[in-house]
């Protein structure tokens, strides 16, 4: 393949622009510089601006969903997305999933020495206005500088605290024959994005990634009392990894039908020259969800209504178990066993 | 998507189907070669759906399965040498050497990297001139003439950091070797279409004089497959063997012409080791002496490194489709995806490991209701 840079990239050969540096992160002059000078401008609230040791947040009655994520992803920005809007949908949308309303997130930045702080503006102003699309505050924080070499750029962890929703999916453990699987849209356009853009693949249209808030997509079907059994994102691992979960959960088989799945153009040609199985890569805006056989149009019709899942389509059903916890019906009609996702996904030799 | 979907389609696969079924007058013994053509037979379901009309036998055609233990003991040493990058396709990081694979070594802090294509390993030589880029190189002449490429590249270049571990095999010799077996029971054959597609299929009319069994050309899709497998019993039925051409979309008689050149320009014939299956004469390619100066194995010394071949497995026997899969004892037991105890396991070619994926438990003809 022949080197294609991609567009949404920033040029990072600037060798005279400001850089991070080891001082950075040592809680001086610099330190308060850059938090003053970068973060709270972009990211400030009432609860940050104060920048005590710990955010003290207001709890009415209820329950709280909490959870969190470290995103490791290179290239750092991606046709579709960044760093930044992924550390944010991507626990976000876990707690929107587990049926929580996301309210507060701590973000912790670990830079590597030498990051143009172009680059890290960019990415700040990112989880602002990622924050901002899902209605998150970000109420605590923290950076640390390692050496050149000991990180990959810049690594972000984020913590998220939800207000529950209730009546929340009761889980996949409910799942009985009969019960209806529905996904929100196209598959594997996040993996494919990332990788394409790592190895700089000359492909056109590059894929994009689907990062994004899967939050009104929840609301939707929360608007429309749609009884969902189970809900959850399928990012590592793909849609075989969740289905598999799901068998797990409820000890029934999940069978899917291959010609009903979305999949964009782009993405199928790429799977298809480098040997890889849509259903086993990551996506980052996308979900699957349980419902009776009854719920099926309404919570279709739901989903529909908001972009994020504007796609959605009933991809399989719940059945008794067969030995196969897992099956798909391919192109010739017979129903074969789908495997769990083993390890890294490892392009074929020819 | 074209050239896929109508390959794919389910109303000329129940046509071809048919067809088969009605020409069949005794279940025939076939082997398709290549493990892209496994993977796909056991994928779509068509060898359940063949079952007593054909004995599918799965071929020699996973240039990861056959490469040989001391290859990888070699690619293992260098990746562990000082300033040194070993660039790999990444089908062959989690094959085992004699103890260890590529992951474990990268693990440990060896420099392995995946590349997507030979010409990625020029790149990354060029931009790390302090260290040496070597190129594993494995694969039938599908791959070779990306790495014949290479070489120029580098000849061109004048790189003095860039060589290549050169594990390339042949598949014709291998075909041959099969035939030749005492108790070979293959009664036709079908040929890998991407090796055809660069070879051409000109060569195998002498097969087909010599051993009187049929060659077709056959491609990787669900219906490439039946039409292959229909003109194969059309043949042994008729006990007229030729060698007949099911991809004509991509293979042509005469191969790719420039591709050919290449390989013959960088490369000669020699006889290589294949993992399980001994030494098959001409079995593999070697650079020629004018390219030795990108010789992996002159450059670093690795003449004699040499590795036993895990003796649990009996690989071989697959490999030459003497032994099915399911019937190896320890097919699922002591040996799956995730501890391989041979690398037909490992590879996404690998005849073990799409037995394991798709065979693990048969269904059939489960209802899914998408509505």
């Amino acid at each position: 393949m022949t080197a294609a840079q991609s567009a949404t990239c920033p040029v990072l050969t600037d060798g005279d622009a400001a850089r991070i540096t080891l001082a950075h992160g040592e809680g001086g002059k610099l330190s308060r510089k850059l938090i003053r000078g970068h973060m709270l401008p972009r990211l400030g609230n009432r609860w940050l601006q104060p920048l005590g040791d710990a955010a003290v947040l207001s709890v009415a009655a209820g329950r709280l969903a909490f959870s969190t994520d470290s995103f490791v992803v290179s290239p750092l920005f991606f046709p579709g997305g960044d760093i930044g809007s992924l550390a944010v949908f991507g626990t976000t949308n876990d707690l929107a999933v587990s049926g929580a309303r996301p309210m507060w997130l701590s973000l912790s930045l670990i830079m590597e020495e030498g990051l143009p702080l172009s680059v890290l503006d960019q990415v700040l102003d990112s989880i602002a206005a990622a924050a901002h699309q899902v209605g998150v505050q970000i109420v605590a924080g923290d950076t640390k500088v390692v050496p050149r070499g000991a990180a990959d750029g810049l690594f972000i962890n984020t913590s998220g605290i939800g207000k529950l929703s209730e009546p929340a999916p009761l889980g996949p453990a409910t799942l009985i024959p009969g019960d209806r699987i529905l996904l929100t849209g196209p598959i594997a356009q996040h993996g494919m994005a990332v990788l394409a853009a790592r190895e700089s693949f000359a492909v056109e249209p590059p894929p994009r990634s689907d990062c994004g808030s899967l939050l009104p997509a929840v609301e939707a079907l929360r608007s429309a009392a749609v009884p969902v059994k189970a809900m959850r994102d399928a990012t590592r691992g793909g849609v075989a990894a969740v289905l598999h979960e799901w068998s797990d959960a409820c000890g029934l088989t999940l069978s899917i039908d291959e010609a009903s799945i979305p999949l964009s153009g782009e993405v199928r040609g790429l799977c298809e020259i480098l040997g890889l199985d849509p259903l086993f890569v990551a996506n980052e805006g996308t979900m699957l969800v349980a419902v009776g056989p009854d719920d099926v149009d309404q919570a279709l019709a739901a989903l529909r209504s908001e972009s994020i899942s504007a796609q959605s389509v009933c991809i399989g059903s719940v059945a008794a178990r067969t030995i196969s916890p897992v099956t798909i019906r391919r192109a010739l009609g017979r129903a074969q066993p789908l495997d769990e996702p083993l390890a890294a996904l490892l392009p074929r030799i020819c | 998507m074209k050239f896929v979907d109508e390959f794919r389609d389910p109303q000329h696969a129940a046509t071809l189907l048919a067809a088969i079924r009605r020409s069949v007058s005794r279940r025939w013994t076939i082997m398709e070669v290549c493990g892209g053509q496994t993977h796909s037979l056991l994928r779509y379901g068509i060898e359940d759906e063949l079952q007593d009309l054909v004995e599918l036998v799965h071929g020699p055609g996973c240039p990861v399965c056959v490469t040989p233990v001391a290859a990888i003991e070699a690619a293992l040493a260098l990746a562990t040498r000082p300033q040194t990058i070993l660039a790999s396709f990444g089908d062959m990081l989690r094959v085992p050497g004699s103890r260890k694979s590529l992951l474990q070594v990268r693990a440990a802090g060896g420099d392995v990297r995946i590349v997507y294509s030979p010409l990625d390993a020029i790149v990354l030589a060029q931009r790390e001139p302090e260290r040496q880029v070597v190129f594993f190189a494995v694969g039938f002449e599908t791959t070779a003439p990306a790495t014949a490429l290479a070489v120029l590249q580098a000849a061109r270049l004048e790189l003095k950091n860039f060589s290549v571990l050169c594990s390339h095999v042949r598949v014709q010799p291998a075909m041959e070797q099969i035939l030749l077996a005492p108790d070979c029971r293959v009664e036709g054959f079908l040929a890998a279409g991407h090796v055809c597609t660069v070879l051409g299929y000109e060569s195998y009319e002498e097969l087909v004089g010599r051993f009187r069994v049929p060659v077709v050309v056959t491609g990787f899709e669900p219906v490439d497959l039946l039409a292959g497998i229909h003109e194969c019993i059309r043949q042994l039925e008729s006990g007229q063997p030729a060698v007949a051409n099911q991809y004509g979309r991509s293979a042509r008689a005469t191969g790719n012409p420039a591709a050919r050149r290449m390989i013959d320009q960088v490369f000669a014939p020699r006889d290589r080791a294949w993992r399980g299956m001994g030494v098959i004469p001409g079995g593999g390619l070697e650079l020629r002496p004018q390219w030795e100066q990108f010789d992996a194995r002159r450059k670093f010394n690795l003449e004699d490194l040499a590795g036993c071949d895990v003796s649990d497995c009996p690989s071989g026997a697959v490999l030459a489709g003497r032994l099915r899969p399911p019937d190896c004892p320890h097919f699922g037991k002591s040996c799956t995806p995730e501890h391989p105890l041979g690398a037909p396991m490992v590879s996404a070619e690998g005849a073990c490991a799409a037995y394991f994926r798709y065979r693990a438990a048969p269904v059939g003809q489960a209802e899914v209701h998408t509505s």
